[in-house]
């Protein structure tokens, strides 16, 4: 099979997709070899896509997560509680929040971990956008299928979690964490998920 | 083992995602951040390379996103959610683009037949990936332009495919087309990214829009 350079244009972006017999493959690669322009256009096509495949393209505007956030916020239905069981939980954890920073200030630098048998989030990058539930005990990386808390989810960084005593997620922060914390610091939050309990496991 | 750790991994996250789907679908609407955090940057760069504007992508974005929540009963597990998700993105954008006629730009290039044949015409060579420049927002800025002068059907094939990496299928299947159709826009749009970037990244960029005008006899 010979193909002239028309035919190879027609087709390179389906050799570049695979999407060719292995006839016309073999017949390409055999003219891209002989052909100065045909391989020229090969490369150069590959270049684009390689260029536009880069995630740093199309950079989202500052602040485009946080307005996303608020939109959905403003348009999710309340359905567990009304408008005033949520101004009611936000000031209680307002007040649990203050409560575990003056203890922590107080007693020492070390914070008070909601769970007693947590381990504290060393080996965290400190700056890591986190998720934190008011009343769960854990902190997550966004996405995490471990975040089980009914109440209002916030996104804070890794340190400010810490800070206010949640220990991280031993399963998606487990590369963050050593061996030994990995096994350790189970504080039930996790499993309850696969045990199929159907409520977290309360202390 | 940290094969096995891998795939391990992303079994998880992909359970961790229908799990998600079923708990949102249950009630638990708030999971829904979680479940959309990932591809927030994927909606927004699809809606931008369709509407060619922050602000209309920004809206468009967000409208998406809450489409996606309020009819996430309807998303059927044989789809992927990152593929249901760009499709009502499409969608939105191409019904902002009905609603403010946005044909301010002409496309620059879109003067052939989409049945016709397609003829290269730069043939210079441009064989070192210089993925680096990247980093330089200008070359950002270039690379935006180009896609931006295409006409909408070879952009979205493109966003799709090569930007978003839907298969053949799933992008025709998001703009309502036949995968015939995707491959040659496919092929269009291709090459005519690399005919209006080929001057400018082979060798140097001018001022100008080199890709304008066809510099090349061919």
């Amino acid at each position: 099979m010979v193909v002239n350079c028309e035919e190879v244009w027609r087709e390179i972006s389906n050799y570049l997709d695979d999407e060719i017999s292995p006839d016309l493959r073999a017949a390409m690669e055999e003219h891209f070899r002989g052909c100065h322009k045909c391989s020229a256009v090969l490369d150069g096509t590959r270049n684009v896509i390689g260029l536009y495949e880069d995630d740093r393209m199309f950079e989202p505007p500052q602040g485009f997560s946080q307005r996303l956030h608020q939109r959905l916020e403003q348009n999710m239905p309340r359905n567990r509680r009304g408008f005033l069981g949520w101004m009611v939980a936000a000031a209680a954890a307002v007040l649990v929040a203050g409560g575990f920073e003056l203890a922590s200030s107080a007693a020492s630098r070390q914070p008070e971990l909601r769970s007693e048998h947590a381990q504290p989030g060393v080996g965290v990058p400190a700056g890591l956008m986190v998720v934190v539930a008011e009343d769960g005990k854990t902190f997550h990386v966004a996405g995490c299928g471990f975040i089980h808390d009914k109440a209002k989810l916030r996104s804070i960084t890794a340190s400010e979690a810490s800070r206010e005593g949640y220990a991280p997620c031993v399963r998606c922060m487990k590369k963050y964490l050593n061996e030994s914390a990995r096994y350790d610091s189970h504080d039930g939050d996790d499993v309850w998920e696969f045990a199929g309990s159907g409520e977290p496991i309360s202390k | 083992m940290p094969e096995e750790a891998t795939s391990l991994e992303d079994r998880a996250d992909k359970l961790n995602e229908e799990m998600l789907i079923r708990r949102i679908r249950d009630g638990e609407h708030e999971l829904f951040y979680d479940l959309i955090r990932p591809y927030e940057r994927r909606v927004y760069s699809t809606a931008f390379a369709i509407l060619r504007n922050e602000a209309d992508a920004e809206d468009v974005a967000q409208e998406a996103v809450l489409k996606a929540f309020k009819h996430i009963r309807q998303f059927r597990a044989e789809a992927r959610f990152s593929t249901w998700l760009i499709s009502i993105t499409v969608n939105e954008a191409r019904m902002r683009r009905r609603k403010e006629h946005v044909e301010i730009m002409q496309p620059i290039v879109d003067h052939q037949d989409e049945e016709g044949n397609y003829t290269p015409r730069d043939f210079a060579d441009w064989r070192e990936i210089p993925s680096e420049t990247l980093e330089r927002s200008e070359v950002r800025q270039k690379l935006a332009e180009a896609l931006a002068s295409l006409g909408q059907k070879y952009r979205e094939v493109f966003v799709l495919r090569d930007m978003q990496h839907l298969s053949i299928e799933e992008t025709a299947k998001a703009l309502g087309v036949s995968t015939a159709s995707v491959k040659t826009r496919l092929l269009r749009a291709r090459l005519m990214l690399r005919d209006l970037l080929a001057p400018g990244l082979g060798g140097n960029w001018s001022s100008r829009l080199s890709f304008a005008k066809g510099t090349k006899p061919w």
